[in-house]
């Protein structure tokens, strides 16, 4: 019997993406609707973690985190001198790396569209009439409606 | 060539679990992508000078690209990828479980929902983009053509990128870009200029009738640090 591995969205990969839906002012952080995850342990390499803290948006991991209840020891500012803090990196990096959402929804802050997360990965994309002017350059292609909600 | 006639040193990645089936809606990899392969792999050392944190494929296809990139990678990062087709995205996950790397996906349309977060901060960009002349109504309709229509002047998904590139790009970055000669690349190069990049054609070859260059762009230093 062949076992699939199954696919998932990580809480870093949430951390970068944002909701473009025509009309909306600040789609980020997008909320998170899960129907199922796991915590998979993952290697622990503190100087990725290190270097990625600066690229992050903490406050939307803290929150990220709470939603899915896995905020465990996970500070909710970055601390002073987080490069040497062990503890710090390790909770960061338990986060970050190791929840794991399989199934769910990432949902629009501002216009609560949701997005579905099919095999771990998320769809963002649009329908033709929530294509907006402003944001980066998009495509106004339609998709399925499945996806709206 | 094929995939076979490769190099041994850091080989195509394997994507033998993908199908017949599965090529009817994703870009098997052909020539273009070897290519790319065969670029990247050609600046390994300078890609691993950089120590990239953050590198980002638009159009994955099959995923061989972005997994690629990450095995050559000495030290970690975080290998993000996009595909406008979900299909894709989820052959390009496939091919990172296949090969034992770490890719994260998102279904999405180009640099679209990763924008603004990741503005400054991507370290590697690659892009293989639908690069065929083909008439402007064959662009981006829902179907295996999305992967290589690219409308006039092969340039239309493209063109829709470019805008966004400076933006995207950290400090150091560079980007990987798969042309053909019908795609105007000194017009390509030029529009970068504009955004503060300097080009180099790492790789070109010549593929039946298509005559395919990869070139890098970088920004330019005003100053020698």
């Amino acid at each position: 019997m062949r076992v699939t591995a199954l696919r998932r969205m990580k809480l870093l990969t949430h951390n970068m993406l944002t909701s473009h839906v025509k009309g909306v002012k600040n789609g980020y952080p997008l909320k998170i609707e899960v129907n199922e995850m796991k915590i998979r342990e993952v290697d622990f390499n503190p100087e990725f973690i290190s270097r990625m803290i600066p690229r992050l948006e903490w406050k939307a991991l803290y929150e990220a985190a709470q939603s899915l209840d896995v905020v465990g020891n996970l500070s909710p500012e970055v601390v002073k001198d987080y490069e040497n803090d062990e503890d710090f990196l390790k909770e960061a990096h338990r986060v970050l790396m190791e929840v794991e959402v399989i199934k769910g929804f990432l949902i629009c802050p501002e216009s609560g569209r949701k997005f579905p997360i099919e095999n771990g990965i998320p769809n963002m994309l649009l329908n033709e009439g929530e294509v907006g002017d402003a944001g980066p350059s998009q495509s106004g292609t339609s998709q399925d409606d499945d996806s709206m909600q | 060539m094929n995939q076979t006639s490769r190099s041994s040193t850091f080989p195509t990645p394997d994507y033998s679990h993908l199908s017949v089936t599965d090529f009817d809606d994703i870009y098997e990899p052909a020539e273009d992508s070897f290519l790319l392969l065969d670029a990247l792999e050609k600046d390994v050392d300078f890609l691993n000078s950089l120590s990239p944190l953050i590198c980002l494929e638009v159009g994955c296809g099959s995923g061989i690209v972005i997994t690629f990139l990450r095995q050559i990678l000495v030290a970690p990062c975080l290998c993000l990828a996009v595909d406008r087709n979900p299909k894709a995205a989820q052959c390009t996950m496939r091919t990172g479980e296949q090969n034992h790397v770490q890719v994260e996906v998102v279904t999405s349309d180009l640099l679209n929902s990763f924008q603004p977060k990741l503005d400054g901060k991507v370290d590697v960009l690659v892009f293989n983009p639908p690069y065929v002349v083909t008439p402007p109504e064959e662009v981006e309709v829902d179907g295996l053509a999305r992967s290589w229509a690219g409308g006039i002047n092969g340039r239309q998904v493209l063109d829709r990128l470019l805008p966004d590139v400076h933006k995207l790009l950290s400090p150091k970055a560079v980007f990987y870009l798969v042309t053909t000669e019908e795609n105007r690349p000194d017009e390509i190069k030029q529009l970068l200029q504009q955004d503060g990049f300097h080009s180099t054609t790492v790789l070109q070859r010549k593929s039946g009738p298509e005559r395919l260059s990869v070139i890098k762009f970088e920004r330019r230093l005003t100053a020698v640090t």
